[in-house]
C-alpha cells in the first residue's frame, strides 16, 4: 500500500518549522506506524536528505518516548494505543495523514517531531515519590493493603508519561499525568505520610512549568494510551483542596544535647 | 592479566556479612567531596544513583533517552523473584540460589549468587515501601506467581508491567535526589568513551545528544549500568537504542568481557512477519503458568488449529519434561521449538511458529481470571498480530532477548579497570550459561540498592577526591580528540548503504551462525563475513547530517561500529567454548538425547577476554569456577 504523508520538519529548537509532503511507496498493513516511518527514513538517506527525526525506544508502548499527532489526533485513531504499537492496518491505501510534534508551550520542539518533555520530570521531583532511603523498608507483608485499592493504584500508575494528554488538552494541561501519580500514592498507605505536601508541591510546580488549567474536557483521558481515567483528575482536586486547607509544614528540628 | 574474584573465605551464608563488617567506610562528612558518575539509569543505574545520592556523594547519572523513566527495564513483563517463601511451598534463600546456579547451568560464580538470593527478600521489602503496587490477594497481603525453571511460586508482579513499575519506583526515589541537589541528571546523553588516568577509571566523554556537544565529566569512580547488547542480533526484544557502546569502550580501555558467547534466546515471542521488521516483542513467559505449547504431530499440517483434534496435537514440552512441562527453562524451551519446526512441524507463515493456547485455562478458570492475570499482554498480542488471543492459540516463536556476558566484575562489582563498577545485565552477572525468568530485575535491584552502596564507598575509602585530575587532564584531551574524529570519520565516508542495511545483515550472520545452536564450521564461516562486513563498513556506509544537532543516523552509526566488533568477540567466544552449556548449543557436543553437554573438566570457567590491540587476537583469561555447594550434574527437568 501507499500513503501521503505531511510532516513537519524544524531543524532545531530555534529555526521555524513546516510541514512537508511526502509519499511513501511498497508499504504493508502489517507494519507499525514507526515502521512505516523507517521506510521513509531509509528511502531519505537514499536521496541525501535528512531523514525524519522522532522519539522511540521500547517500540513495545511502555516506554513512553514516541508520540505525535496524526490528523490532529495523538497517537493516531486507535484508542488506547501508542503510536509505536499502530499498525498500518488501521489506514486505507493511498490515504492522506498529517504528521506534527506535541503542542504545548511547556513541550518545545527540539527538532521535527521531537518535543522537550523534561518539565514531567520536574513535576515528579516536587513530590512523586514516597520519601524512604534505601535500606530501612520494614517486612513487606507487615503492612496489608486492601486489593480494591492496590489495584485502583496500579490503574493510574500505568502512566507511560508520554504526553499525549498534554497535547490533547485545549489548555495544555498536564493535570492527568500529575493526577495519575498523585492519585496512585494516594490510594495506597505507603504514600499517606506526604499525601498533602506531595499534592501542594507537584500541582504548583505544574502550573510553574506554564502548563494550562484543567477545564474538563476529557480530551485527554480519549487519547491517553493506558486508560487514565478522569477520575483521578477529581481525586488530585480533592487532594489538593484538602491539603491546601489542612497542611502545616512540620516544625523544623532543633539540634541535640 | 590477572582475575581476582576477591571472594571473601568462611562459609557462604557469611561471606557478605563478613565482607561488609571488613570493609572500609567514608566520613560522612566527606561522601559529597566524592563525585560518582553513573552511566545508565535503568533499575541498576537508578537503583544505584538513588541510593548514592541519599548517601551523599555528589552524583552526575546519564541516560540516552529524554527523561531517566524510558530505560529498558521498563519494559520487563513477568516478575521479580525474591525468596520469600510466603506460599508455604518450601521455598528458601538456598533454593533460590541452587535454581539459579543449576539454571545457568553451572557457569556461574556461586558466592554472587548466593548473596543476590540472600539480598532478594531486602528488595520487595524496598519496593512496596517505596509504593510498588504489586499484585496483591484479597487479604491483601503479596500475590506470586510460577515462573520457568522453579517448581515454588516465588515471583512477585505487577500485572504484566512489573519492570515498569519496579522502574518508576527508582526513578522517583531518582528525581528525589535531583530535587535534593545529590544527583545531577543527563538524560539525552551517550557516553562514548571511558577516560582511564594512571591506571584508574577517572571519567567518561559524553555527546549531548542535542547540541552535538561533546562533553568531558571527571570523577573518583564510574559505574556503568548501561544493559544489555542483544542487539547485535538486530532483531531483538530489546529497545532499538539498546548498545554496547559504553561497555565496549571499557573494554578498549582494559576491562576484561566475560562469556560474551552467553545470550539468551526467549522462547515466547512473537514470530517475525516480514523484512521491515524493526524490532521483536516478547510475551512474558508468565504465561506458560496458564498456557499449553504445541504444534501438529503431522508435518506440515496446514489446518486451522481449532481442526486439529486432540489426539493429533504435540504439546512437546510436557511430552519431553514432565516434571517441568511448560515451565521448563528458556534455553531448553527454544531449543525444542527450533527442533520440532526444524522437523516440519511448525505453524504460521514459513512454518517458524508453535501455539501457546489458552483454551483449556480459560475452560478452567473462566475468561475473567485470564483477563486479570494477563489482559494486557493479550491485547498487545492482538494490536500486533491483528488475532485474538481469547479465541485462537497465539503463535510465538524464540527472539534474542538477554546478555547473560558483559563485562567482568568481582565480587565487589569492580572490573578489572579499578575504579569502574559495572551493574545490571551490563555486567556478567549471576547467570551463568543461561538466567532465570525474573531474575534480571532481581539482579539489576540487588546490585544497585544493596551492593553498590558498601562496595563503592569501600573503594573510595582508598583514594583522595579529585585527585588533581581535572577535565584539561591529557587523558581527556586525547579521548575527546578519538571521540571527535570516529564522528568525523563516520559522516565523512559518505558510501551507498545505511546503517541499517549493515546492521540488518550482521544480525543475520549473528542468528544464523550464532544463534540457538553453532558449530565450529559456522562460527569460523561467521568470523570471516563479520570482518569482511566491518571491513565494508568503514568504506561504503552513508549517514547524513551534521555533527552539531539531534542526528540519531549518527548516534546509530556509532553503535552499530561497536556492534560490528562486538559481533566478532561473540562468535570467537562461542568457538573456544568447546561444550554446550545453558544457551550456548554446540551441534557437537550433546547428549543423545540431543541435550546439552557440558564439558566440566575443561570449560568449568569463566573466559574473560581482554583486548590486545587493533591488530591483534584478543587474550582468553580464565577464571575457575568451583562447586561447593550445589554440585556439577547433569541438568535435568525430566
Ligand atoms: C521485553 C523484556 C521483558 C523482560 N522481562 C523480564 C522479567 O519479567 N523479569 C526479569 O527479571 N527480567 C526481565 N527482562 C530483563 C530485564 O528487564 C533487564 O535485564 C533489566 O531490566 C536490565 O536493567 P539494566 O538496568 O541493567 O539496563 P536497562 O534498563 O536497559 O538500562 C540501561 C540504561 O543505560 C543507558 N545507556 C545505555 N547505553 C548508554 C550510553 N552509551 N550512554 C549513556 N547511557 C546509556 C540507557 O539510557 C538506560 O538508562 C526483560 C527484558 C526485556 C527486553
Ligand atoms: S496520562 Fe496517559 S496520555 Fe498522559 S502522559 Fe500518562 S500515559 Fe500519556
Ligand atoms: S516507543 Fe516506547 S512507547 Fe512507543
Amino acid at each position: 500500500m501507499k500513503l501521503i504523508l505531511h510532516i513537519w520538519r524544524q531543524k532545531d529548537r530555534q529555526s521555524p518549522g513546516k510541514m512537508v509532503r511526502y509519499e511513501v511507496q511498497n508499504v504493508n498493513e502489517h507494519m507499525s506506524f514507526l515502521e512505516m516511518l523507517d521506510v521513509l527514513n531509509e528511502d531519505l538517506i537514499a536521496r541525501n536528505q535528512d531523514p525524519v527525526a522522532f522519539d522511540h525506544d521500547c517500540r513495545e508502548g511502555i516506554c513512553g518516548s514516541c508520540g505525535f499527532m496524526i490528523n490532529g489526533v495523538a497517537h493516531g485513531p486507535q484508542r488506547g494505543t501508542t503510536v509505536c504499537q499502530l499498525h498500518l492496518r488501521h489506514f486505507k491505501d493511498g490515504q492522506e495523514l498529517w504528521l506534527e510534534p506535541w503542542r504545548a508551550r511547556a513541550f518545545p520542539v527540539l527538532k521535527d517531531l521531537i518535543v522537550d518533555r523534561s518539565a514531567f520530570d520536574r513535576i515528579i521531583a516536587a513530590g512523586g515519590y514516597v520519601s524512604i532511603n534505601t535500606g530501612g523498608a520494614p517486612e513487606a507483608n507487615s503492612l496489608p493493603v486492601e486489593k480494591t485499592k492496590a489495584d485502583l493504584a496500579m490503574d493510574a500508575a500505568q502512566c507511560i508519561g508520554c504526553g499525549a494528554c498534554v497535547a490533547a488538552c485545549p489548555n495544555a494541561s498536564a493535570s492527568l499525568f500529575t493526577a495519575a501519580k498523585i492519585s496512585h500514592l494516594a490510594l495506597l498507605p505507603q504514600g499517606e505520610a506526604e499525601r498533602e505536601r506531595r499534592a501542594l508541591n507537584m500541582v504548583a510546580q505544574m502550573q510553574a512549568e506554564l502548563f494550562g488549567a484543567c477545564t474538563n474536557h476529557g480530551e485527554c483521558e480519549a487519547v491517553c494510551p493506558k486508560g487514565i481515567k478522569l477520575e483521578n483528575i477529581a481525586r488530585m482536586n480533592r487532594e489538593f483542596v484538602q491539603a491546601a486547607c489542612l497542611h502545616r509544614e512540620p516544625a523544623r528540628e532543633t539540634g541535640g544535647a | 592479566m590477572k582475575l581476582d574474584a576477591r571472594i571473601p573465605a568462611g562459609p557462604i551464608e557469611q561471606k557478605w556479612d563478613k565482607l561488609k563488617f571488613d570493609m572500609k567506610l567514608v566520613n560522612p562528612a566527606n561522601k559529597r567531596k566524592y563525585k560518582v558518575i553513573v552511566v545508565g539509569t535503568g533499575l541498576a543505574g537508578g537503583s544505584a544513583a538513588a541510593s548514592l545520592g541519599e548517601l551523599s556523594y555528589n552524583v552526575e547519572a546519564f541516560c540516552y533517552q529524554d527523561s531517566p523513566r524510558r530505560a529498558h527495564s521498563i519494559a520487563a513483563q513477568g516478575g521479580i523473584n525474591a525468596a520469600k517463601n510466603y506460599q508455604n511451598d518450601n521455598d528458601s534463600v538456598f533454593r533460590l540460589f541452587y535454581d539459579t546456579v543449576k539454571g545457568g547451568d553451572f557457569r556461574s560464580r556461586e558466592a554472587n549468587v548466593y548473596r543476590l538470593a540472600q539480598l532478594s527478600v531486602n528488595i520487595i521489602d524496598q519496593c512496596v515501601a517505596q509504593g510498588v503496587p504489586f499484585a496483591r490477594e484479597y487479604g491483601g497481603l503479596l500475590a506470586n506467581r510460577s515462573f520457568g525453571g522453579a517448581q515454588v511460586s516465588r515471583t512477585f508482579y505487577a500485572r504484566g508491567q512489573t519492570g515498569q513499575q519496579l522502574l518508576l519506583g527508582a526513578y522517583q526515589a531518582l528525581e528525589r535526589q535531583v530535587k535534593a541537589g545529590t544527583v545531577k541528571m543527563f538524560p539525552r546523553h551517550e557516553m562514548l568513551e571511558l577516560v582511564v588516568i594512571d591506571g584508574r577509571a577517572r571519567g567518561i566523554i559524553a555527546r549531548d545528544l542535542v547540541s552535538g556537544e561533546i562533553e568531558p565529566h571527571v570523577a573518583d569512580a564510574v559505574i556503568l549500568a548501561t544493559g544489555g547488547y542483544g542487539n547485535v542480533f538486530y532483531l531483538s526484544t530489546n529497545a532499538k537504542g539498546c548498545n554496547t557502546t559504553a561497555i565496549w569502550r571499557a573494554y578498549k580501555k582494559g576491562a576484561a568481557f566475560a562469556n560474551p558467547c552467553f545470550t539468551q534466546i526467549h522462547p515466547t515471542c512473537i514470530p517475525v512477519s516480514g523484512d521491515y521488521q524493526s524490532k521483536l516483542t516478547l510475551m512474558s513467559e508468565s504465561l506458560r503458568n496458564d498456557g499449553r505449547i504445541w504444534v501438529p504431530k503431522k508435518k506440515e499440517d496446514t489446518r486451522p488449529p481449532s481442526q486439529i483434534p486432540e489426539e493429533e496435537r504435540d504439546y512437546y514440552l510436557e511430552r519431553m519434561y514432565p516434571a517441568f512441562g511448560n515451565l521448563s527453562p528458556r534455553d531448553i524451551a527454544s531449543r525444542a521449538a527450533k527442533r520440532v519446526c526444524d522437523e516440519g512441524r511448525g505453524v504460521g507463515p514459513g512454518g517458524r511458529g508453535v501455539y501457546l493456547d489458552f483454551a483449556d485455562a480459560i475452560r478452567r478458570l473462566g475468561r475473567q481470571t485470564i483477563t486479570e492475570r494477563y489482559g494486557n499482554l493479550f491485547e498487545m498480542y492482538e494490536r500486533i498480530t491483528g488475532e485474538d488471543p481469547y479465541r485462537v492459540p497465539m503463535r510465538i516463536f524464540p527472539a534474542v532477548h538477554y546478555a547473560m556476558g558483559g563485562l567482568w566484575v568481582d565480587y565487589h562489582l569492580m572490573s578489572t579497570i579499578p575504579g569502574l563498577f559495572v551493574l545490571g545485565e551490563a555486567n556478567f552477572s549471576d547467570h551463568g550459561a543461561n538466567r532465570l525468568g525474573a531474575s534480571a530485575l532481581m539482579q539489576g535491584l540487588a546490585d544497585g540498592y544493596f551492593v553498590i552502596p558498601y562496595t563503592l564507598g569501600n573503594f573510595l575509602a582508598g583514594v583522595k577526591p579529585g585527585d588533581g585530575i581535572t577535565a584539561d587532564h591529557a587523558e581527556f584531551a586525547a579521548a575527546r580528540r578519538a571521540v571527535e574524529e570516529r564522528l568525523r570519520r563516520l559522516l565523512a565516508i559518505q558510501g551507498k548503504r545505511t546503517v541499517d542495511s549493515f546492521h540488518r545483515e550482521l544480525g543475520h550472520i549473528m542468528w544464523e551462525d550464532c544463534g540457538m545452536s553453532r558449530h565450529r564450521k559456522g562460527l569460523e564461516s561467521a568470523l570471516g563475513r563479520i570482518r569482511a562486513l566491518r571491513g565494508e563498513y568503514w568504506q561504503n556506509v552513508k549517514v547524513v547530517g551534521e555533527e552539531a544537532e539531534i542526528n540519531q543516523a549518527l548516534e546509530k552509526a556509532g553503535r552499530v561500529a561497536d556492534f560490528l566488533e562486538l559481533g566478532e568477540l561473540i562468535c570467537r567466544d562461542a568457538l573456544e567454548r568447546k561444550e554446550s552449556c545453558g544457551a550456548h548449543f554446540r551441534e557437537e557436543y550433546q547428549t543423545p538425547d540431543g541435550e546439552a553437554l557440558r564439558n566440566d573438566a575443561q570449560f568449568a570457567h569463566v573466559a574473560a577476554w581482554e583486548y590486545a590491540g587493533e591488530n591483534a587476537s584478543p587474550i582468553r583469561n580464565i577464571e575457575p569456577l568451583e562447586f561447593e555447594y550445589v554440585h556439577l550434574a547433569q541438568r535435568s527437568y525430566k
